[in-house]
């Protein structure tokens, strides 16, 4: 039994690592260009399969080893150039990390892995016809030795001779240096020749420096790759420097760069920090309290101030350990933007920047959907097909942005497409076929666009494969709006479409607003807040006579008695002792109605989850400077909740429907 | 995915063939929970008051940084509530729920003793009818002539609390 407990925990590591593995490969695959593959990529993917291979066959996985085993041979004679990379390979290679992915997950779920399904893939890959390597145009050799080498006993006779025993080799010497033979700087023994060397050979460029390795000082050399190879790798290189910098990186330094820790030694970490920080506040006010004027006081206070500085500071760098590189998620999106295109008959590049954005680990969890849902409606419904492209005078290929940054202490996501932009008159005749809009208001350009952010829409007539899958943008903004973020649009027509997603940085901090309602303590996320206003009787009105409704500036917004909500009594002997935070997400406002409005504060928010589970219309909780425990409210949960009653009780009195009015 | 604690168990038990168990008192009966799940006794604090779930669920108290649910096992068991003062206490145990730990609070009326019990003093309970699920008692042992009721505090907290505590209002 101990034993099969220790191999299980192995196993956690193995998948942990494969699954890395399978990145690397994925992202090294679809930086492999067709006809010329950069060797040190190749050697990524290879070193990938081959250590997912390894380890498969060390935990007993045979299935995977097996697999894995073709996989890595045919990744082998690309590497040694045996086989040429064809786009077929690449697509069957893809289509194999895809396999290996879903054995993975059968194995790490106990599950049955379907073998036809890995036995078809296998097949395709055996039986994929070898290209041979097209003759690549060549070296470009520059090389000018200096005036003494040929004092040095080496004679470029000999380089070239070796040179040439690795393909055609032509040679165009360079006699600009050449001073008159008349002159008398000439020294006979001096080499004041030069060559231009172009070398047509599949020959790496480790195998030139070799023959090179003895001259190397005594000489300027520089060796290029010539023509149309060097303008594929070049064009390469510029579009997506950025992430082959960051495949490199994940390829080689991760080691040394970062340890595996189980999270939940960080979240025990970042708890105790946080009472570490209540323990500092009272031990702060104790001091302060304590006011003789003795010595020793003044002393104890400097301490306590210094302490203070202290404990801040390593909750910060605690919390910082929870954050990753927005790379994690946008790493996936170059395969998803191919495989779309190719689906679709589009082109279209994908441009990322700014993946080096750290951002909490959970934000990253819950933020992969909705881009993945961003970035198919800009392939899908942005980027129009080549032809249509060409007839509006642009490129025949689209370019998709996604970048991230940081601003604050919240972080940017911009997603940008040169497509169509929105059809503002599909989209009302949409709204108005839908019943979202009654068709007699007037509505702006950003008003009809945030349209599309209404649940039950979708301009699509035909649910395609690739989006329109009843999921609409209502659920990106949903999602993110439940991340305590937002989400903006700016689309012309013709031109495309920006979506602009702002999102806290961290999920675990966030500035409350306390409230009381009788003897409890809530807190309000002020993010959530517009604004908090005394209850004014005429203004608050009944809807059929169950819902309250509160007229806030020409607008009518649903009223939520917080003690009715949450089962509190409060002590409010009437209404208008009360105040009334008026609290939106998105575009919906509604009014919460507390006793009291007491401080603001940065809270640290615990999950209820972690040690029982999900309340309905909270948050979550948090500890407060006295060690009592506070609910944070959950303000898009609540405005859901109060919509589905609204809805309820008007139905088909659209007017009052949050969202048109604003 | 209970194995390391399972493994535990089986460990002590062969080691010296008995297991601790820490009993508690409940309206005048004695109950007994595995000691290795107890993480630690506290005094009577009130709880903060957890919106929208079941009745036996008092609140969440503050276990340094640590949000804890607290359960009233009397509510639960549906015995005779009385009023929770100074001398009731909240027994902090750790159960293991879908291969993750969960820490929960149960306040009962007091403490008792840490006893030794052998595997073979447990005896199956006979059917015990309405008030508690038999499926929630490991077992019955008498020491010293008084009879203590083993509770299988795993069972109990996964299915018997946590399944139906929350949403009870929706």
């Amino acid at each position: 039994m101990a034993v099969n407990l220790d191999m299980s925990q192995f196993h956690e590591i193995f998948f942990e690592e494969s699954r890395e593995g399978l990145e690397a490969m994925e992202s090294g695959l679809l930086n492999l260009n067709v006809g010329v593959p950069d060797p040190e990529v190749v050697n990524i993917v290879f070193r990938a399969a081959h250590s997912i291979k390894g380890a498969a066959g060390t935990f007993g996985f045979t299935n995977i080893s097996r697999f894995t085993h073709v996989l890595e041979s045919i990744l082998d004679e690309v590497r040694s150039r045996k086989r040429g990379v064809t786009q077929e390979l690449v697509d069957v290679l893809l289509q194999s990390v895809d396999g290996l992915r879903y054995m993975l997950d059968c194995a790490k779920a106990g599950a049955q892995v379907d073998e036809n399904r890995i036995a078809a893939i296998q097949e395709s890959l055996e039986n994929l016809p070898v290209e041979q390597q097209p003759k690549p145009a060549g070296w470009q050799i520059h090389f000018i030795p200096r005036p003494h080498l040929l004092q040095t006993g080496n004679d470029p006779y000999r380089l070239f001779r070796e040179l040439k025993a690795l393909g055609n080799l032509f040679i165009t010497p360079d006699f600009s240096r050449l001073p008159g033979i008349d002159k008398k700087e000439f020294d006979p023994e001096n080499c004041y020749l030069g060559w231009d060397l172009l070398l047509q050979s599949d020959a790496g460029i480790e195998q030139i420096r070799e023959i090179f390795a003895w001259v190397e000082g005594d000489c300027d050399l520089d060796i290029n790759l010539s023509g149309e190879r060097r303008q594929l790798v070049e064009r390469r290189r510029r579009r997506d420097d950025e992430s082959a910098d960051a495949l490199l990186e994940s390829g080689r330094g991760q080691e040394q760069a970062s340890i595996r820790v189980n999270i939940d030694k960080i979240d025990t970490l970042i708890n105790l920090m946080g009472e570490l920080v209540i323990s500092q506040s009272i031990l702060n006010h104790a001091v302060t309290d304590h006011d003789h004027d003795h010595d020793q006081t003044g002393r104890l206070k400097e301490i306590v101030e210094l302490l203070e500085k202290n404990t801040w500071e390593l909750q910060e760098q605690a919390m910082r350990i929870r954050m990753q590189s927005i790379d994690f998620t946008f790493q996936r999106l170059p395969r998803l933007v191919r495989d779309l295109c190719r689906s679709l008959g589009k082109q279209a590049d994908l441009e990322i920047s700014g993946g080096t954005t750290e951002v909490d680990k959970t934000v990253l969890e819950k933020i992969n959907d909705p881009l993945v849902h961003l970035i198919r409606n800009a392939v899908d419904h942005g980027i129009e097909t080549p032809g249509e492209r060409k007839a509006g005078g642009k490129a025949e290929s689209g370019l998709v942005e996604i970048s991230a940054a940081q601003e604050g202490g919240n972080i940017i996501i911009k997603i940008k497409d040169d497509g169509a932009g929105l059809d503002t008159g599909k989209i009302l005749a949409k709204a108005r076929e839908k019943g979202l809009i009654t068709g007699a208001e007037e509505l702006s350009m950003s008003q009809i666009h945030n349209l599309i952010f209404l649940p039950g829409f979708s301009t699509v007539s035909k649910v395609s494969d690739v989006s329109g899958r009843g999921v609409g943008m209502d659920v990106v903004k949903r999602n993110i709006n439940d991340l305590g973020g937002s989400i903006e649009l700016v689309s012309e027509q013709g031109k495309g479409s920006a979506f602009t997603i702002k999102l806290p940085l961290t999920l675990a901090i966030m500035d409350g607003q306390l409230i009381r309602v009788g003897k409890e303590i809530l807190i309000v996320p002020v993010l959530a807040i517009v604004e908090s206003t005394q209850v004014k009787k005429q203004l608050l009105s009944a809807v059929a006579g169950k819902t309250e409704v509160y007229r806030f500036r020409d607008e009518y917004i649903p009223l939520m008695r917080l003690d009715n909500v949450y089962g509190l009594s409060s002590d409010l002997k009437d209404i208008t002792d009360g105040l009334l935070i008026i609290v939106e997400t998105g575009q919906q406002r509604m009014g919460l109605l507390a006793d009291e409005i007491l401080s603001q504060q940065q809270v640290v928010i615990k999950s209820l989850e972690a040690n029982f589970q999900q309340v309905s219309g909270l948050a979550g909780a948090t500890v407060l400077g006295d060690g009592t425990v506070a609910m944070i409210i959950d303000v898009p949960g609540l405005i859901r909740h109060c919509k589905g009653i609204t809805a309820a009780h008007t139905a088909g009195n659209t007017a009052l429907l949050p969202g048109i009015h604003t | 995915m209970n194995t390391t604690t399972a493994a535990k168990d089986t460990l002590r038990e062969q080691d010296a063939g008995t297991s601790q168990y820490l009993t508690f008192f409940l309206a005048g009966e004695e109950y007994g929970v595995n000691i290795l799940k107890v993480k630690e006794i506290r005094g009577w604090e009130q709880p903060t008051l957890l919106p929208n779930t079941a009745d036996y669920v008092l609140g969440v108290i503050n276990l340094r940084g640590m949000v804890v649910p607290v359960m009233d096992l009397r509510k639960r068991f549906g015995m005779a509530e009385i009023e929770l003062g100074k001398m009731a206490v909240i027994i902090v145990v750790k159960v293991t729920h879908s291969g993750r730990g969960r820490t929960i609070g149960m306040v009962v009326d007091a403490v008792s003793e840490v006893y030794n019990i052998n595997d073979e003093m447990i005896m199956p309970s006979p059917d015990l009818g309405s008030t508690i699920s038999d499926e929630y008692v490991k077992g019955l042992a008498t020491i010293q002539e008084k009879m203590i009721i083993l509770l299988d505090i795993d069972y109990l907290i996964n299915e018997g609390m946590l399944k139906d505590a929350g949403n009870s209002q929706e």
